[in-house]
């Protein structure tokens, strides 16, 4: 499909995407075709509220988006440069009041995103063909407005959106063989025999890889679980972290509301690998427009503009990470320990600062190695392998922590295992918490059970209740989430009436 | 295209509306709009118009930063999005704040409120229309000719055709260059309705009484405004003498002493008839006070209100505040009178919460 606003790029813009593509490819960077358009501001926030796509399924969020993009663009808060989204062939969007060498900056920029949504590894799974997707997504919906009202559909698209972060970002790269086994154990036809759980091994090593009491007591121990689950006929088998998913096998929806459910799952996986690669593909992306603007783009004239938005993008604050700043500055860093030879066991063992200071053994792998960084890590294991003392103490990096007494948030440490636990801690899971489904069949009633996985940081209550009336809309059923409240353990609940929270008392 | 976003964002502000429909007795009763009274956009708070997700609260939380400071110290109490999970992509939930135009708010609170629209009286609206030369045309006649924007005009075609020479700057309009002034009718209706607003400043009136009476007053008048146009407003403030006052003193001021409601009602009667000839004019009187007169002084204010203003009324409404002080015995002679004239209506206020259904008293009958 193609865009119908599709307007040909102005000769002198072409003509920079021809040199900036040719540039880019030259570097090694490998991208599918690239079509990029021209917008004024209006319409480039309307692509914006719309995540990049031109036709999504009618919503109010949309607007409320686009609303606020409009707002902060005309009160000079905020403006967008560019978007590029993730499908094959890329499309991007120009910002048409930029300067030229705005323009430049934003093309090489775009090119770094092109290549790193090609071949990253957590992109792997997404579908290319999205604008598509995305229209057929439209088409159903609107079909939905039309036979049962646009007030049903957007209520239950509200409630829906309310929960659309409650996936499993892995599940994508995980093929799981129980997949079918799902509903097996309410219908109670399972046998009690545990499968046996063996690694393979070779047979001398079998005794030792898989010990035989640990079998046994695995097996006992399923077993356990089976019989439970038979009594109460509970499922799933084990904690469901595809919340949506698992409201979309067993919640009792109507055909339609089932389809608008996995539209909204579909999207959700779609824009997942983003929101898990946030540092490293703004990172890659600026390492580029910075490599290919200083090596090539820029004329004389152009310098102090491109310094000047370049260094705007790289603008850090006290209480937010930048993306760019961060991803940008670690690339570099492994460019320079690995051209260095500045890793390995015997790096790691020298402890004179004098020698680390000096130490260079001419390797030259450095961009071998970005090239490989940017294909298979996400920004979790990018920061886990690759953020080291000296970075942190180079860049001033530090932890914070909200102190409850002065309702302030304050600086806790500058200690590197802080500083990279805390930012771990927050990459997890987008940041967000992570809730479970614990039970489909709660006190045997078809309650559902949901466990909030607690980590030392409270939901917001508020939000929380909110939510979750939103999920028993869904349900139809008592919802329950076990959480922790003022550091008690508790059951929030909800069963389409009022709200409760009650100390939890496990058995 | 763009149609598809207008749509999102149509259907966006028609939520917010709903939203502020919904918290309407809550922006009605708290008075805040007085002080915004004049202008004619008020700009709402509106929370919870956001898609609630689960989150992580304050309370527990933190994240990496980057810059220069001291273990220890504050980075404000701000709402910083903990670390760089969240960066940019997602906007928070901000309380947002839209802007309604009175006139909008007085539909909302009518339609709420159920009142009806209100017909005057004799239907005697007339609309007064009036020329003003306010735009420019190709076309007229030589008299209305725009000599200095056809010159201008001419300037503009001759640099732009490089006829023009600055050594020799003549400039000689075309018949294509000529601009003539041109007219717009514009229709000025003139409704011929006053409101006299009438209240009891006197010691026993407290300050959160007044509050009350503003703020009903307020939303009376805010309705009454959008149901006529060019709506002539009185005020009146009395404690045991009256005084006409202006729109922000009747809004702001403080008052204390006795009261003699028949002060007031011979300040009305004076109005009325020196300014407000009853064939001409539909009259409204609002009447607030916490009803604790001069015992002798209730016989005289109930035969002024008998044989001159009621007679001249479209309606007359009497408004009674409870106070600290109990509630006084006025209400009950008004009650009384209502039983006979029918334009008379009370209401009794007990609080804040009182104001909306005194409104609902006062206009939903209409009359």
């Amino acid at each position: 499909m193609t865009i119908s606003t599709y307007r040909p790029l102005p000769a002198e813009i072409r003509a920079i995407q021809d040199e900036m593509e040719a540039i880019a490819a030259s570097y090694g960077l490998d991208f599918y075709e690239t079509i990029f358009e021209m917008l004024d501001y209006e319409e480039l926030s309307m692509f914006a509220a719309y995540g990049g796509f031109p036709i999504r399924y009618p919503h109010w969020r949309f607007g409320a988006e686009f609303d606020e993009l409009m707002k902060g663009y005309s009160y000079g808060l905020q403006k967008i440069y560019e978007m590029v989204i993730n499908t094959d062939p890329c499309y991007a969007y120009l910002l048409s009041c930029n300067s030229i060498t705005d323009q430049k900056l934003v093309i090489a920029h775009v090119y770094g995103h092109c290549d790193f949504f090609k071949n990253n590894a957590w992109f792997a799974p997404t579908n290319r063909r999205m604008l598509d997707q995305m229209a057929n997504h439209a088409a159903r919906i609107n079909r939905y407005i039309d036979k049962y009202g646009h007030e049903t559909v957007e209520e239950f698209i509200d409630a829906c959106l309310s929960i659309d972060d409650l996936i499993d970002p892995y599940a994508p790269h995980i093929v799981r063989a129980e997949a079918k086994e799902r509903t097996s154990a309410i219908r109670g036809d399972e046998t009690l025999q545990a499968p046996e759980r063996k690694f393979q091994a070779k047979e001398y090593m079998d005794s030792y890889i898989n010990p035989p009491e640990v079998i046994a007591k695995e097996q006992h121990a399923h077993q356990q679980l089976l019989e439970r689950q038979q009594v109460n006929r509970s499922f799933p088998n084990r904690p469901e972290r595809d919340v949506l998913q698992f409201l979309i096998n067993h919640a009792q929806l109507r055909e339609w509301q089932r389809d608008v459910l996995s539209i909204i799952r579909d999207e959700a996986y779609y824009f997942a690998p983003q929101g898990q690669t946030k540092i490293m593909n703004e990172g890659w992306a600026s390492y580029w427009h910075s490599t290919i603007m200083t090596g090539h783009g820029l004329t004389d004239a152009e310098v102090i503009d491109y310094a000047d938005h370049h260094s705007g993008t790289m603008a850090t604050s006290p209480t937010r990470l930048n993306p760019y700043k961060l991803g940008i500055e670690l690339f570099r860093d492994i460019e320079e320990r690995w051209n260095k030879g500045q890793f390995g066991p015997e790096w790691d063992a020298c402890d004179d600062a004098h020698e680390r200071e000096r130490w260079d053994k001419q390797l030259g792998l450095g961009r071998e190695k970005i090239f490989e960084v940017r294909r298979i890590h996400n920004d979790i294991t990018f920061i886990d392998t690759f953020l080291t003392e000296d970075f942190c103490r180079r860049h001033k990096l530090f932890s914070f922590a909200y102190n409850d007494e002065n309702k302030t948030y304050e600086i806790e440490s500058r200690e590197f295992e802080e500083v990279k636990k805390h930012l771990l801690k927050n990459l997890t899971n987008f940041g967000r918490p992570v809730i479970r489904v614990m039970d489909g069949n709660y006190l045997n009633r078809g309650d559902l059970y949901l466990q909030h996985q607690y980590e030392g940081n409270e939901l917001k209550i508020d939000y929380a209740e909110d939510t979750l009336s939103n999920i028993q809309k869904i349900w139809g059923r008592c919802v329950y989430l076990e959480t922790v409240v003022d550091d008690i353990q508790c059951l929030l609940t909800f069963d389409g009436h009022e709200h409760q929270r009650a100390p939890l008392i496990k058995n | 295209m763009t149609q598809n976003i207008d749509r999102d964002l149509q259907r966006f502000k028609h939520i917010v509306k709903g939203k502020v429909r919904g918290n309407l007795r809550k922006y009605v009763t708290h008075g805040e709009m007085l002080g915004r009274k004049g202008r004619e956009v008020v700009s709402i708070p509106v929370p919870n118009i956001d898609i609630p997700h689960f989150r992580h609260g304050k309370k527990g939380s933190g994240g990496a930063g980057q810059g220069e400071g001291e273990v220890g110290q504050s980075l404000g109490p701000g709402e910083p999005e903990p670390g760089t999970g969240e960066a940019g992509s997602e906007p928070g939930r901000h309380v947002r704040e839209v802007e309604v135009s009175l006139e909008e708010l007085a539909m909302m609170l009518g339609e709420e409120l159920e009142l009806p629209n209100i017909v005057p009286k004799g239907a005697e609206t007339l609309d007064a229309v009036k020329d003003r030369y306010n735009s420019v045309s190709q076309v007229g006649p030589d008299s209305l000719r725009h000599f200095k924007r056809t010159y201008k005009q001419a300037l503009k075609r001759q640099i732009a055709t490089g006829q023009y020479n600055p050594d020799r700057p003549i400039v000689i309009p075309t018949r294509d260059d000529t601009v003539y002034k041109s007219w717009t009718t514009v229709s000025e209706p003139r409704a011929n309705a006053v409101i006299i607003y009438v209240m009891d400043v006197s010691g026993s009136m407290g300050d959160e009484q007044k509050e009350i009476v503003r703020t009903a007053a307020f939303w009376i008048d805010t309705w009454l405004s959008s149901q006529y146009r060019g709506l002539q407003k009185r005020y009146v403030v009395h404690d045991a003498a009256a005084h006409e006052v202006d729109e922000d003193t009747f809004f702001r001021i403080r008052e204390s002493g006795g009261t003699r409601i028949s002060s007031a009602y011979e300040k009305i009667s004076h109005i009325i008839e020196s300014r407000y000839p009853v064939a001409d004019w539909n009259i409204y009187v609002f009447q607030f006070s916490d009803g604790d007169n001069w015992g002798d002084d209730n016989n005289a204010c109930l035969s002024i209100l008998k044989n001159h203003i009621l007679p001249v009324s479209n309606l007359f409404c009497y408004g009674q505040v409870e106070s600290p002080y109990g509630s006084g015995e006025y209400l009950r002679e008004v009650r009384h009178i209502a039983e006979i004239f029918d334009n008379v209506t009370t209401s009794l206020i007990e609080d804040k919460n009182g104001i909306y259904g005194c409104i609902k008293d006062f206009l939903g009958t209409g009359k």
